[in-house]
């Protein structure tokens, strides 16, 4: 293979570096081949600047119709694999048509890029962002090269954020009440709360609480929902009686969440909810599942 | 076999269960070792995992625990150089564990944690701990959730935020101490209470024993309360106390209710209990029907009774809250509470608070009557108790008044004695009634007034009569005996220096015992006689003009008490014992110079020995105790005596073998002769007699002859030769030496006689009679001149 890969090997290096490539925060995504790589963060209305670098290999000359960097913000549904829908697309031209014979240095610049949606990978979707270097050639096929960023967003803190709470039960069986301190969680948040017990008549052998994703993307007939269990969290072990309050503190830190993601371009939303199971004797399982929203606070030092 | 192989398996279970702790701690120790804290999180938390299991019982799980919180002191170790060193903040340690997702070992966790930050400062010792029993509350499971804050009660136990310790906070703190452990204690015991109702009805037994060894785990944390320096009195008062009786009354399970309240009893120090006392006190009522009331409320009553006893200078204190009068109405609410109380308990009860007044309140002898009254009224209304158990405990109520006060008559003043005593059987009111009487006279009581007379034979009236409906068929005779014989013994104690009240003493103990019947009356009125005439001799002792009509207390009057008494004697019929009594009563009669009574005393004697008296034998003795007493009476007119000794005489010869007859005529003989001053001296009659006697010595020898072919014994003849010498010697000119010189020669012809039987006894009386002669004649004097004529061989 390696006299293929000889023949077939682009012509050039292209290199993508940021600007504050080395100051800036990092975080490891998940490739399509399974490792993890550290990708930048950024988040929208920044500027996202830094230098291409064409660097032919030795001897030989890149002959072109141009170059351009774009910035993609792409959705792939895997459903629909192959089929990128880019939702943001910004262009800056590098070169005019010409030939490169040495390594050639573009710096570039996108200034104050909206991106209102954050990278995600799913189940079923992706959205991520790339900077796409293109060399535009005649006769053959052009020559790319993309570099993947992440995009976070923050969000302040909700001024509205009432608590859950329920009441549920089975008639004559199991009546409980259920209390969580918050309707919205950030990803490092603490989920406080309790469960008051007002009727037992079942045994139970325990109790927990799960966080789980809701997934679904597409639209209309082509809805696909994937739910995920994220966390499984005994909260209580034993039977109950009447009267009992059971304390529930989470960390929500351990777990790997995202904010919840609504109708994301039409096409996915990503949504969490908090399901809390009984577990009787027999096995039988008793839950209830409420949706949380989950949101981004922007980490500041002091809050960390 | 199934309960072996449920042994076997849960021995497979704990050593599966110990195997796994000590894999996980291997690898939890190599983490240690390396400084891994993620690992060592890891392990642990699989480690404390195996205390998950639900298949073991509280001993086997007791094994196991102990295998997880060895290894997690070390881990707890481990923490606190972790922190100390700064490689990770305790804050942050506090957050880390609890991401573990099983509850169990999360909170096994944090409280290990726990301790280290509060050991740490970085937070307020009582905001540590109000999070971990809050936390705590995720074990619902009984044993699980027991063992859990049983550990964390021991890691916080040296870190309570108490007044004086380095944990004390800010003013109040102390109070969160006592609340941290409060909750704790609550919480524990709900569970303790629930483990009842898990499983299969059909093993609750074997559950209650499971149960029951926990209990300790439950009561540790009302011990560690008692240890926080900051429960002082007031404290107690107002918020321990009544928190704790709260739970354990509302928890509504007899064991738990037993155990927490002797728990309470004992741990907390005598002081508090006594200020306390109402509280505590109340809460007993509240309590389940079935818990064992009496032995707790025993226990306190004991403590405080042996708190007071150890330092008197308390006593005020327990003057000032009542502690009688409200262990008396608690009691009292605690019976009424429980109406299907077997009535042993209350018994019980009240034998406890008998108990406490009497060591605490030894002079409140009203005290002791209302603890007696209120047990009457528990009883009344209901039959005779059957149950002995219960007997017992009223013999012991009633026996603990005596034993204190070792004095009958205090126990004779406590009007609620005897109705006490109403409710016992028939054989126990026996038993009863002997204790009373041995106390009486072990401790030589005296009883001394006629009311008193009058309680005391109420008292033991089980002795003293034949109960209702009394079955004293099986009535053993030696017990019986035993019985009469301690109530003949108790007539004597009885005196009282004043005449008039000894008179009514004897009234009253007579109409007692003259319904005794006739098995009773044997043995009972020989005591009454001698008791009564132990009064006539005293007032005999005395000058001789209180005798007047004026007078209450005559001789007369009771010799009136005594004849009746002795008449009672018929119905037995014993004449043999009324003759004794009536000749002793004679005897008395004649010191008293009462010729009539005496008289008449003699009268009832010869009726006696007339119509009653058959027996040859009894005759015999009869005959002569009527002819000794006669001999000492010298009141007699001329004419009286003579009736009597006549009477006597007569019978004497009218016995019915003949040497009877001779010894009883000859006896006769000193009718006649009194060595007395003014006494008979008849010298004529005594001749008579003794001639008489020889007649029917010679008739009795003759009849031997006849009938056995030998001559009976002449032992007759030598009795009555020295009869003969005393009448001689007393100078009875009636008798002559020549008498006397006849008779010796009369005897040595019979023992020389062909038929004479040798009779060594006789041959020896003779010669020593003989002797005695010879001494009398070589002394000389006037006895010696007396002698001189009579030929001795």
């Amino acid at each position: 293979m390696n006299y293929l890969m000889g023949a077939f090997k682009p012509p050039c290096n292209i290199t993508i570096t940021f600007s504050d490539g080395k100051t800036r925060k990092q975080v490891s995504v998940k490739k399509e081949n399974g490792k993890t790589a550290m990708v930048p963060v950024f988040q929208s209305l920044e500027t996202i600047s830094g230098e291409v670098s064409i660097d032919p290999v030795q001897g030989k000359k890149v002959e072109h119709t141009g170059v351009k960097i774009e910035l993609l913000g792409q959705i792939e549904l895997y459903f629909d694999r192959g089929n990128f829908y880019d939702f943001t697309s910004l262009v800056r031209e590098l070169d005019v048509p010409g030939d490169i014979y040495e390594k050639k240095t573009y710096p570039f610049e996108f200034s104050s890029v909206e991106m209102p949606y954050e990278s995600y990978n799913g189940t079923n979707v992706r959205l991520r962002y790339i900077l796409r270097v293109t060399i535009s050639r005649n006769y053959v096929s052009n020559i790319t090269e993309h570099r993947d960023f992440c995009v976070r967003n923050y969000s302040p803190v909700p001024t509205m954020n009432n608590s859950i709470k329920m009441e549920v039960g089975i008639e004559d069986c199991l009546h409980i009440e259920f209390e969580y301190s918050k309707s919205k969680y950030h990803l490092k948040d603490v989920i406080i709360g309790k469960i008051y017990f007002l009727l037992v008549r079942i045994k139970i052998k325990n109790m927990e609480l799960e966080i789980r994703r809701r997934e679904s993307t597409g639209s209309g007939p082509n809805t696909y929902v994937e739910t995920e269990t994220l966390a499984k969290f005994e909260l209580m072990d034993g039977a109950p009686v009447r009267g009992e309050s059971i304390p529930i503190r989470l960390f929500l830190s351990p777990y790997e969440l995202t904010p919840t993601y609504r109708n994301i371009n039409n096409k996915f939303s990503v949504k969490y909810y908090l399901n809390l199971v009984l577990v009787d004797e027999e096995d039988r399982r008793y839950f209830k599942q409420q949706e949380i929203s989950m949101y981004r606070l922007l980490e500041t030092p002091a809050s960390s | 076999m199934h309960a072996d192989t449920v042994a076997e398996d849960e021995e497979k279970w704990l050593a599966e269960g110990i195997a796994g702790v000590q894999q996980n701690a291997y690898y939890m120790h190599r983490a240690l070792d390396s400084n891994n804290l993620k690992d060592a999180l890891k392990f642990s938390a699989q480690m404390l995992s195996e205390l998950r299991t639900s298949r073991l019982s509280p001993h086997k799980y007791y094994e196991l625990y102990m295998r997880a919180f060895d290894e997690l002191r070390k881990l707890e170790m481990f923490f606190r150089e972790e922190t100390t060193r700064g490689n990770c903040s305790v804050v942050d340690l506090y957050e880390l564990v609890q991401h573990a997702g099983n509850v169990l070992p999360r909170l096994y966790l944090l409280c290990t944690v726990g301790s280290v930050y509060i050991k740490s400062k970085e937070a307020p010792a009582k905001d540590v701990l109000k999070d971990l029993v809050e936390m705590s509350r995720g074990i619902q499971h009984p044993l699980r959730g027991l063992f859990l804050r049983s550990y964390l009660s021991q890691i916080s136990r040296d870190k309570l935020p108490d007044i004086g310790s380095e944990y004390e906070g800010d003013a109040d703190s102390v109070n969160d101490a006592i609340e941290f452990v409060l909750q704790n204690f609550i919480e524990m015991n709900k569970l303790w209470v629930r483990m009842q109702h898990q499983g299969p009805q059909r093993d609750k037994e074997k559950r209650e024993k499971e149960r029951s060894e926990l209990r300790d785990l439950v009561g540790k944390n009302l011990h560690v309360l008692s240890q926080i320096e900051g429960v002082d009195l007031e404290m107690y008062k107002e918020t321990v106390l009544p928190r704790i009786l709260e739970q354990v009354v509302n928890c509504k399970d007899e064991l738990a209710q037993f155990y927490l309240m002797d728990c309470i009893i004992q741990v907390f120090p005598d002081e508090y209990h006594l200020q306390t006392l109402e509280t505590l006190l109340s809460a007993f009522p509240q309590l389940q029907p079935g818990v064992d009331i009496k032995t707790v409320l025993s226990q306190l009553m004991d403590r405080l009774s042996n708190y007071a006893a150890s330092s008197p200078e308390v006593l005020p204190e327990f003057l000032q809250v009542e502690a009688f009068a409200k262990f008396s109405s608690a009691i009292g609410k605690v019976i009424e509470a429980q109406p299907d109380m077997p009535a042993v308990s209350a018994i019980t009860l009240y034998v406890s608070l008998l108990t406490f007044t009497l060591r605490v309140h030894p002079d409140r002898l009203d005290y002791v009557d209302q603890v007696l009254g209120a047990c009457v009224k528990k009883l009344s209304g209901k039959e005779k108790l059957q149950d002995s158990r219960a007997t017992k405990q009223i013999v012991a109520l009633l026996s603990a008044p005596l034993e204190k006060y070792s004095n009958i008559v205090t126990a004779l003043e406590l009007s609620n004695y005897p109705k006490v005593m109403d409710h016992l059987d028939n054989s126990t009111t026996k038993v009863m009634a002997v204790v009373i009487i041995q106390s009486i006279m072990k401790n030589t009581t005296c009883v001394s007034t006629s009311d008193k007379v009058e309680a005391l034979f109420e008292l033991i009236k089980g002795l003293i009569k034949d109960m209702d409906g009394a079955q004293d068929d099986d009535v053993d005779e030696e017990d019986f005996k035993e019985e009469q014989n301690s109530v003949a013994r108790l007539i004597h104690m009885l005196y009282n220096e004043d005449q008039e009240e000894m008179l009514k003493i004897i009234c009253t103990v007579q109409k007692h015992i003259l319904r005794g019947g006739p098995k009773r009356l044997p043995f009972t009125v020989p005591s009454l006689v001698f008791l009564a005439l132990k009064l006539v001799r005293r007032l005999q002792g005395q000058d001789g003009d209180v005798v007047g009509e004026d007078v209450p207390t005559t001789p007369k009057k009771i010799f009136q008490i005594l004849n009746q008494t002795i008449e009672a004697l018929y119905l037995v019929p014993c004449p043999e014992l009324s003759l004794r009594l009536y000749l002793q009563c004679a005897e008395a009669a004649n010191d008293c110079d009462l010729e009539p009574v005496a008289y008449e005393f003699f009268t009832q004697a010869f009726i006696l020995y007339e119509e009653e008296i058959a027996d040859s034998k009894a005759q015999v003795t009869a005959i002569h105790l009527i002819i000794g007493t006669l001999q000492r009476m010298n009141i007699f007119g001329v004419e009286n005596r003579d009736t009597l000794t006549h009477k006597a005489t007569g019978y004497s010869a009218k016995l019915l073998k003949k040497p009877d007859q001779c010894r009883a005529v000859y006896a006769c003989s000193h009718l006649f002769w009194v060595e007395d001053q003014d006494g008979v001296k008849d010298g004529e009659r005594v001749l008579l007699c003794l001639k008489r006697a020889l007649r029917i010595a010679n008739a009795a020898q003759q009849m031997a002859n006849a009938a056995r072919g030998s001559s009976g014994s002449i032992s007759l003849f030598i009795e009555i030769l020295n009869k003969y010498l005393y009448f001689f010697e007393k100078g009875n000119p009636q008798i002559t030496s020549s008498a006397i010189q006849g008779l010796i020669e009369l005897i040595t012809t019979e023992m020389q006689g062909e038929n004479a039987t040798s009779d060594p006894s006789a041959e020896a009386f003779f010669a020593s009679t003989m002797r005695y002669i010879q001494f009398q004649k070589q002394k000389g004097g006037s006895m010696g001149e007396k002698y001189e004529t009579i030929k001795a061989s």
